[in-house]
């Protein structure tokens, strides 16, 4: 295979854009929405903010007007998210719904269910979860057992999602359930998409906390939920075939390097105008890295527009974004070593790296491994 | 926007490099009659003097399309001084300097190196791993006189070249300059100076690197998919594999970012402040790259690939080495880390989203 990175600049309509949400985000912080230097407070629940995000037409940028969005471009979409993630901007209520459940449900949900649903997530008043680990399964989704069975009404669910990011807060999930055993020829065979209010009866909701000491894991029980069969998403027993080509969306944005750019941002700060010649190599180096990772994403939303279908390309910029954005804290460690201790943001600086740390581990591993990037990598290349 | 499939002129330089320099038949050949029908063909295509506009001589090619030359060029482990005559001639021409035939090469090529020119116009100074230094006929030289930069045609019969050689045994020589005597010279553009040199340079280093770089990746999975061991291609175990996929990701990055500055500079005409951190970038990352990619490929490889018979080392080594001209990544990183810090904090976000 070749791999391909076509050059696209961000046109100039961005310009506009990335001028208004700074403005925006300025605001917000000015008011006391959030705090930027402090994203360990960011709170996943702030429905206020997602409305109002909404309301300035960020969220389903690029879907169809008649649903609600904006038929705006994938390039501004990115403006919008890498400012926001910049910010360190409490996004994530309706992140996850704007980047892929909505797409999945403009491509598979039936015409009144979008109508229903997509504005809303718009408006930013919906919060989406995404249910594929189990308890006794991760990263290899087709070993999934939560099980739906067909019965008169729609389909009953019964088993467990782990680690449901949000599950505490969210409004519907997205999941995939056994409908059928896999088969001898097709391991993959046999799972379902399905469209899951959380407020079904027969869901439960456990909360794990993580390492940062924060609330976003779950535990999600499912004891005989009630699923209309009007909220099946595309073929039944067939969801593997709709998961690859929207993989691109999911793993090439700018969130998949953005995440701990906050220590970056902080140790310029902290080091200064005049660096000494080993930070300021280290600094160097950071930013081309940085830029690098930039300018692959942007190339890879500029081909999503085109009608591309990078999946290969997408897959390389998660796996070296995550790495790098999970580096970043280490870095700027060694590099902020020999700052006086006076500096006059230095406490900051620490604090950050400090929360950076425990937020690291996490970020090779949501939604989809390094090893299981490097699988569809070296699919992409011809070697399985 | 150009992609190399749509420059004419890199199709055809791709045509040439397989009929002419294909690495396996150069790297068994035992004698240089190569050389002669390689060179002799680009230069009957107007490669050489592709940046060289038609009044001056050339080929009046894009720098686009030159830039898409020389990704090619990579992909062949070119063995012949075509990047370094397309840059020689772009200088020449930048200072309104007719091209003359044959190979050229440039001067200085390395950080805090000058030329310097006196009063009557000659040339003092000495520069270091100038590339393919022997085997050029011509230098375009990049001189100051303290105000102002100057652009020097000079035969390389007029200078001091040592017999040195780079990690892969190409020519790259000390070049000594002691009173000589230009055989043309004219006034630079206030736009042309040496730092000019290195971004163009650094640039055309970090296209061909990429260039390497796929071509390695494509002989490793070829080779990984044929290759036995413990009864199964090599290439069908998870360790060979994210080795592999690592060695993508680095190709990739290089491709990514060379190609963005190349476009930087075509973009832009003329070379300014504003595409510093994207030809910085793609010096530092493309080397980086090249630590880890032909590392990877030299372990996918394992014995068969230490040998001299065997073509991974014509990619491996020119990437490592051209990694140290125009500017080596330390040195790059240390001026764009320095360059940043100046900014300040609340200018570094804009700088890095303005591209």
């Amino acid at each position: 295979m070749t791999l391909q990175f076509d050059q696209i600049r961000l046109p100039p309509e961005c310009d506009r854009l990335r001028d208004e949400v700074r403005a925006f985000i300025a605001e917000e912080a000015a008011a006391g929405t959030f705090n930027p230097n402090r994203p360990w407070e960011v709170e996943s629940q702030d429905r206020a903010f997602s409305r109002k995000v909404g309301a300035k037409g960020w969220i389903g940028m690029t879907w169809p007007k008649k649903y609600g969005g904006h038929e705006r471009n994938f390039l501004e979409r990115f403006v919008v998210t890498e400012e926001f993630r910049v910010a360190n901007a409490p996004v994530r209520l309706h992140f996850v719904a704007d980047r892929q459940s909505g797409p999945i449900l403009l491509k598979y949900a039936p015409e009144h269910i979008k109508q229903d649903i997509l504005p809303r997530i718009c408006r930013g008043e919906l919060c989406f979860v995404i249910g594929m680990s189990e308890p006794g399964s991760g990263s290899d989704l087709f070993a999934a057992k939560a099980k739906a069975t067909k019965v008169n009404s729609g389909w009953r669910i019964n088993g467990s999602k782990i680690w449901t990011s949000n599950a505490h807060i969210a409004d519907y999930m997205l999941g995939l359930f056994r409908t059928s055993a896999s088969t001898k020829e097709n391991r993959r065979h046999g799972l379902t998409q399905f469209l899951v209010d959380m407020k079904s009866p027969g869901i439960t909701v456990n909360p794990i906390f993580n390492m940062t000491g924060q609330h976003d894991f779950n535990e999600v029980v499912f004891d005989d939920v009630l699923v209309p069969d009007d909220h099946v998403l595309g073929e039944i027993d067939g969801a593997w075939k709709q998961a690859t080509s929207e993989l691109a969306y999911e793993r090439s944005g700018p969130e998949r390097f953005l995440e701990t750019y906050y220590v970056l941002g902080e140790l310029v700060r902290a080091l200064g105008p005049e660096p000494d010649l080993r930070s300021a190599e280290g600094l160097g180096r950071l930013v081309a890295q940085l830029h690098t990772l930039r300018r692959m994403s942007i190339s890879v939303a500029g081909m999503l527009q085109a009608g591309k279908e990078p999946v290969v390309e997408a897959s390389i910029v998660k796996d070296l974004g995550t790495i790098w954005e999970q580096k970043l804290p280490e870095r700027a460690r060694e590099l902020s070593a020999f700052l006086e201790p006076e500096a006059s943001n230095r406490v900051t600086l620490d604090e950050q790296i400090a929360f950076a740390f425990k937020v690291a581990p996490k970020l090779t591993i949501q939604g989809g491994t390094t090893e299981i990037l490097r699988g569809i990598i070296a699919r992409g290349l011809g070697l399985r | 926007m150009v992609t190399e499939s749509d420059s004419i002129v890199a199709e055809t330089a791709a045509r040439i490099f397989a009929d002419l320099a294909d690495p396996q038949t150069i790297n068994n050949a035992r004698d240089t009659d190569w050389k002669t029908a390689l060179w002799g063909a680009t230069a009957e295509a107007g490669l050489p003097l592709a940046w060289v506009p038609e009044a001056l001589g050339g080929a009046g090619a894009s720098l686009a399309d030159g830039f898409a030359i020389l990704g090619q060029a990579g992909r062949f482990a070119l063995p012949v001084p075509l990047a370094e005559t397309l840059l020689a001639g772009w200088l020449l021409a930048q200072a309104g300097i007719d091209a003359p035939k044959g190979m050229m090469t440039v001067a200085p090529v390395r950080p805090n190196e000058a030329i310097e020119i006196n009063g009557s116009g000659r040339l003092n100074g000495r520069a270091r791993a100038v590339p393919f230094g022997r085997e050029a006929e011509h230098i375009a030289v990049v001189a100051s006189d303290g105000k102002s930069s100057a652009v020097a045609l000079v035969a390389a019969a007029d200078c001091r070249l040592d017999d040195g050689h780079n990690l892969a045994g190409e020519p790259s020589s000390d070049l000594v300059l002691a009173d000589v005597q230009p055989r043309k010279l004219a006034a630079a553009p206030s736009s042309v100076d040496r730092h000019t040199l290195l971004v163009m340079g650094g640039t055309i280093r970090s296209v061909q690197i990429a260039g390497a770089l796929e071509a390695i990746l494509a002989l490793c999975v070829a080779y990984a998919n044929e290759r036995v061991a413990f009864e199964r291609p090599i290439g069908k175990f998870q360790a060979v594999q994210q080795n592999l996929a690592r060695l993508a990701g680095e190709t990739a990055a290089a491709l990514a970012v060379s190609g963005s500055a190349a476009d930087a500079i075509a973009q832009a005409g003329e070379i300014d402040d504003a595409i510093f951190l994207e030809v910085a970038s793609a010096k530092i990352r493309c080397a980086e790259a090249v630590a880890e990619g032909s590392a990877i490929a030299h372990q996918v490889f394992g014995a068969i690939g230490f040998t001299q018979e065997h073509v991974l080392h014509r990619f491996t080594l020119r990437m490592l080495s051209w990694r140290d001209d125009f500017g080596n990544e330390s040195q790059w990183a240390a001026k764009l880390g320095k360059d940043i810090a100046r900014r300040g904090a609340d200018e570094f976000w804009p700088l890095v989203a303005s591209r």
